[in-house]
């Protein structure tokens, strides 16, 4: 009943120095387990007192998550504890993945990106106001959708993909590498597992009370980047409120292949409309086989928003997104 | 001679504690056997607490005391207790827990049961003033005064009066306060363009970055606290009369304040808790108050749902201004923010003729306070866009309409057409656009640049500038060394040594031989202005300069008396009291203030002027015989009221594809008398107007309505604005032009940067638009996307907390 915030209160924590040991932790705890990258979502949910997980497991003492290397294929892969920082700075992902920097260097603030970690931007929870002030709702295992009553509060809310939950997924690197084709790499006990960056977010339709594939036991080890979108044309645009600390009201994020005007091939991802990270596959294979024009720019972009709901505040998003698709296709040009 | 400090640069006595982290704030505190206290906040926004079950909190080892509403002053409605047993918002405190640690107590806040009863509550005036809507407290909706009656009642308005609100007109119902000069009607008829608009302006918290952390203790019967206020002086007599205690039997630590904005401005209810809960479990008592609660007991400005009609003669000098403020009161007391608004549109624009009504009505909403240009900054910022509409209309150039319209200093002000000390806007307006290079700049409104369009904005924003009739108190010390004892507060504003200045040049000593003494009330403060309303640098350069002037007619008669000659044959400089004719003759300050202990009487401060307030008296006795004591009363001549300007000039662009809103460029100019401090007044006019674009484009607080609970309520879903969101070298200027009514000519600066930053946006953002009125603040990216694409706005008409 009562409102007390901003006051951790105590759990067990774990630090454990590699991979194997975390893993191990992870499936002793179960459910009563969490999993502690740089603490950004983590300690809001912790320091509302709203999520009160018995055992914490910190990764920060595991060297073999850090890190960014080159792999066989040409591609990238990068630790899940790598710093957001880090990302946004590393110069083979600036070179061949800027679309990954740029979404990266867009994070909050300097602050946070580098306290956050590649890792728990993917996987952090979603901001949906009503579900992080602690209300009964689907995603917290209730039976109501607090966000899309009639009255509700949804500006920033999603226009795409809602099941019952409207929540959207907040993270600025995850139209990134949908975009990328990036592998995420995930360690249980079971052993590792690649799962597809496309498959690894999940709507409400799935589980209404996760964001990603990972179930007590999980762990996200790495981002694996293939090297097939290398030196793509690229586009990351996020629109929000302030220049900084803010999340996306929309995002955007495309990857290009264009020959002699033509577009050859092409992945765009929209962030902020969905609760997840919206692939947008009707509207790539649209325009695959197109020569690059503000035409075909701005059909896409209309093609985007043809199934979008908004709700009762946010009907501002449905010609965002249409815009930043378009913006996404053409100023690449 | 020592070089005069007052024009230039100094370094702050505040300064290296500040940036080397030395410097204590009220949490950094610790006493022997101090525990940690946590408060439990209302979870409905109207309820009556039915019961309180503690015993199970009590019960935990750890736990020392609960403090409750049975435990505190009652106060008269629609005043604000320490504690209640009807929360009338949601965050509003209830009790409070005193434990070993805050672990314990946040854990024996959860443990304790309260039973509560939901009432109905209004979180929109617009609501609780139709026919059948609700009230936000059981006794009514508005707090009504006039000559003979002061008391809550119901104020409601007809059906009829709320047809026009679905087009979102503003109703306009029956008024509960109103003023008018001349006849409105008959100047809006005389005028050759009319501008009518509805206009929507947001709540929002002060946010400072200093939660009003406590700590408390009591030793021999004599209540100790560390405390953030605003004011030193101030904030202990407020309160000791919260608890109803002797002045005398209150210490009070506030020598750093991490800011204010008109929330700290004197004493808190949470001062007064920490105190009550440290005297009942009867060991120190600790407070920190976190940015969560901040967010609810912070105080917060109140927002308007306005109507203006403004008529204008081709001429561009307006006629008539028609105003109607129904202003969201919160739960507690009565603002002044609607009435300052009136007050400060009358100033600005000196109209022909003016009426104002207005309504201030209860929610179920954080309490109100003052914050930085109460009721200025929302007026200008609402009104400056609809003189911009007017200009076009006209054909003006919108820098020329506000300097037509602007007062010189023969302006008047308010409903009784007072005086002004000085004014000096049309010049700021000048100096502005000189700097800003408005006539080039203009050229560039409305052009695009890909999909970024370009918009030009001016704001122009007075409010008061200073008070008179405090006291001044110093000490010239064996040692050489001027002590200045203050009593207002240190709130980062260098007022403590900016004010100390008009001392010292008087008695021309180098800044390095003056000691400015502060913030601990044990350290002898005399009576002193609150530090807000801009008022200190006005108040107590005057107080100090006072005192300053009877050291040094006390140094000259000590001179007399020793040297011979006439008192007036002496002068002060560079240490020493001198024979004007013969500088050999003389000697030094440190000499004559061994030369006051040795006489005593008035010289050292045993004597004192009867027209001193008391707390000077006492803190003159106390430091009766240490030196060459000085205390006098500002009665320096003052007539008229006293006013400061800033005009703000912005370049946003708005890309027309994503509603996105940057600040290109920004210039803010001030008249705010004599520049006592460069450095100083570039911070307060930057700051000030920052603080302006956060309420111009992005700060706000979101409420369900069903359920009437917020969620903006930490720093980034709040979103004050960033320093990203500040263009990277904004200019300033200022006129300094001394004001003639007050010594050293300074007026205060704090607060009318404020609306000049806000109406800069605002009216740069109408532009960008082609001279669309938005009409509501804040300008989010949405709100401009939505007026850019046409589609269903994100509000509705009037919605507030949206």
């Amino acid at each position: 009943m009562a409102m007390m915030r901003d006051m951790i209160p105590g759990f067990e924590l774990f630090q454990p120095a590699d991979i194997d040991d975390a893993v191990e932790l992870l499936d002793r705890h179960g459910s009563d387990a969490w999993v502690l990258a740089g603490g950004l979502d983590s300690f809001d949910w912790f320091k509302d007192r709203i999520k009160r997980p018995k055992a914490v497991i910190e990764l920060g003492a595991i060297g073999e998550l850090t890190g960014i290397r080159e792999t066989d294929d040409g591609g990238l892969e990068i630790g899940a504890m790598t710093s957001l920082a880090d990302v946004a700075a590393h110069p083979a992902i600036r070179e061949r993945f800027g679309l990954l920097a740029d979404a990266a260097g867009l994070v909050a603030t300097p602050q946070i990106r580098n306290q956050g970690t590649l890792g728990g931007n993917l996987c952090q929870d979603t901001r949906c106001w009503y579900y992080r002030s602690g209300w009964p709702c689907y995603r917290a295992g209730g039976n109501t959708c607090y966000a899309a009553a009639p009255q509700a509060m949804n500006r920033e809310h999603c226009v795409l993909g809602a099941s019952r939950c409207v929540a959207v997924n907040p993270a600025d690197t995850a139209p990134a590498v949908v975009a990328l084709d990036a592998k995420m790499v995930i360690r249980s006990r079971g052993g590792e597992r690649v799962v597809d960056a496309d498959d690894f977010f999940i709507g409400p339709a799935i589980d209404i009370t996760r964001m990603t594939v990972l179930e007590p036991g999980d762990l996200l080890t790495s981002v694996r980047i293939p090297a097939d979108w290398a030196n793509a044309t690229f586009y990351f645009e996020k629109v929000r409120d302030r220049v900084a600390w803010d999340f996306a009201l929309v995002s955007v994020a495309s990857a290009l292949k264009v020959e002699g005007g033509t577009i050859r091939d092409v992945r765009l991802a929209v962030n902020g409309v969905a609760p997840y990270p919206m692939r947008l596959d009707m509207v790539e294979q649209a325009v695959v086989g197109q020569r690059q024009s503000e035409e075909v720019a701005a059909n896409a972009g209309i093609m985007a928003i043809q199934r979008a709901r908004p709700l009762r505040h946010n009907d501002y998003k449905v010609p965002l997104m249409r815009n930043l698709v378009r913006r996404a296709l053409r100023e690449t040009a | 001679m020592a070089e005069k400090t007052i024009g230039r640069d100094i370094v702050p006595p505040d300064l290296v504690a500040k940036i080397t982290g030395r410097a204590r704030y009220a949490e950094d505190f610790r006493a022997e056997g101090m525990v940690f206290a946590k408060m439990l906040l209302s979870p409905m926004p109207h309820a009556r607490v039915r019961r309180i079950d503690a015993s199970e909190a009590l019960r935990m080892e750890g736990v020392l005391g609960v403090l409750t509403a049975e435990d505190v002053p009652e106060v008269s409605t629609p005043s604000e207790p320490i504690l209640t047993m009807e929360p009338v918002y949601e965050g509003e405190p209830i009790l409070a827990v005193a434990a070993v640690d805050e672990a314990t107590a946040a854990e024996a806040v959860e443990r304790i049961v309260v039973d509560l009863e939901p009432l109905p509550f209004a979180l929109d005036p617009l609501l609780s003033l139709r026919p059948d809507g609700p009230d936000a407290r059981l006794e009514g909706n508005i707090y009504h005064i006039d000559d003979d009656v002061r008391e809550m009642r119901t104020h409601k308005w007809a059906a009829a009066d709320f047809d026009g609100a679905p087009e979102g007109r503003l109703p306009m119902g029956e008024p509960a306060f109103d003023w008018s000069i001349g006849d409105v009607a008959a100047g809006l008829e005389q005028a050759d363009g009319i501008v009518e608009e509805t206009l929507i302006h947001q709540s929002l918290t002060h946010h400072p970055m200093e939660p009003r952390s406590c700590m408390a203790y009591w030793q021999n019967g004599k209540l100790h606290v560390h405390v953030s206020t605003q004011s030193a002086a101030r904030c202990r007599a407020s309160l000791a009369g919260m608890l109803d205690m002797d002045m005398e039997d209150l210490v009070v630590v506030a020598e750093f304040c991490g800011g204010g904005f008109g929330s700290k401005i004197t004493a808190h209810p949470t001062m007064a808790m920490t105190a009550l809960l440290s005297q009942k479990v009867g060991r120190p008592v600790m407070l920190r108050v976190t940015r969560y609660e901040e967010n609810y007991i912070g105080r917060a400005r109140p927002g308007f749902q306005a109507w203006a009609k403004m008529g204008f003669r081709s001429d561009g000098r307006m006629t008539g201004l028609d105003l109607y403020i129904v202003q969201d009161q919160g739960p507690y007391g009565r603002s002044g923010d609607a009435f300052t608004a009136a007050t400060v549109a009358s100033l600005t624009y000196q109209p022909e003729h003016m009426r104002f009504r207005g309504v201030s009505v209860f929610t179920n909403t954080p309490p109100r306070s003052a914050q930085r240009a109460p009721g200025g900054a929302q007026i200008i910022g609402m009104l400056e866009p609809l003189v911009d509409k007017a200009a076009r209309e006209l054909g003006m150039d919108r820098v020329a309409i506000r300097r037509l319209n602007a007062p010189a200093s023969d302006g008047w002000v308010g409903p009784n057409k007072g005086s002004l000390t000085s004014a000096y806007p049309k010049e700021a307006l000048d100096k502005a656009a000189e700097i800003f290079g408005w006539e080039e700049r203009i050229a560039r409104s409305g052009q695009t640049n890909g999909t970024r369009v370009t918009g030009i904005g001016v704001g122009l924003s007075p409010f008061v500038g200073g008070s008179t009739g405090f006291d001044g108190l110093l000490v010239i010390r064996p040692d050489g060394k001027l002590y200045v004892h203050q009593g207002i507060g240190n709130l980062g504003t260098h007022s403590i040594a900016d004010t100390a200045r008009a001392a010292s040049d008087l008695l021309d000593l180098a800044w390095e031989d003056v000691v400015v003494v502060w913030g601990d009330s044990a350290r002898h403060q005399p009576w002193s202005s609150v530090q807000a309303g801009s008022q200190t640098i006005h108040a107590h350069t005057r107080a100090n300069h006072a005192a300053a002037t009877q050291a040094k007619r006390k140094l000259q008669e000590i001179a007399a008396r020793d040297l011979g000659g006439s008192p007036n044959a002496y002068e002060v400089g560079d240490g020493r009291i001198f024979q004007r004719s013969n500088p050999g003759r003389g000697m030094t300050l440190a000499r004559a203030a061994e030369r006051a202990i040795e006489l005593g009487g008035a010289y050292d401060g045993h004597e004192l002027d009867e027209d001193l307030h008391a707390m000077t008296r006492a803190s003159a006795t106390a430091l009766a015989g240490t030196g060459l004591v000085s205390a006098a009363k500002d009665t320096y001549p003052h007539d008229g009221s006293t006013w400061s300007w800033v005009v703000g000039m912005a370049e946003v662009a708005i890309d027309t594809e994503t509603g996105a809103l940057e600040i290109m460029e920004f210039t803010g100019v001030a008249d705010c008398g004599t520049v006592v401090h460069p450095r100083s007044l570039a911070a307060q006019i930057h700051g000030g107007c920052i603080q302006g674009f956060g309420i111009a484009r992005s700060q706000k607080w979101v409420y369900d309505p069903k359920w009437g609970v917020p969620f903006a309520k930490r720093f980034y879903t709040a979103r004050p604005p960033g320093i990203l969101d500040v263009p990277l070298s904004p200019r300033w200027g200022a006129l300094d032009i001394p004001d003639p009514q007050t010594p050293v000519g300074a007026r205060g600066i704090g607060e009318p940067p404020v609306g000049a930053g806000s109406a800069a946006i605002t009216s740069a953002v109408a532009d960008a638009l082609g001279g669309e009125c938005l009409c509501r603040t804040p300008l989010t990216t949405d709100v401009i996307l939505a007026a850019i694409e046409g589609t269903e706005k994100p509000y509705r008409p009037l919605e507030t907390h949206v």
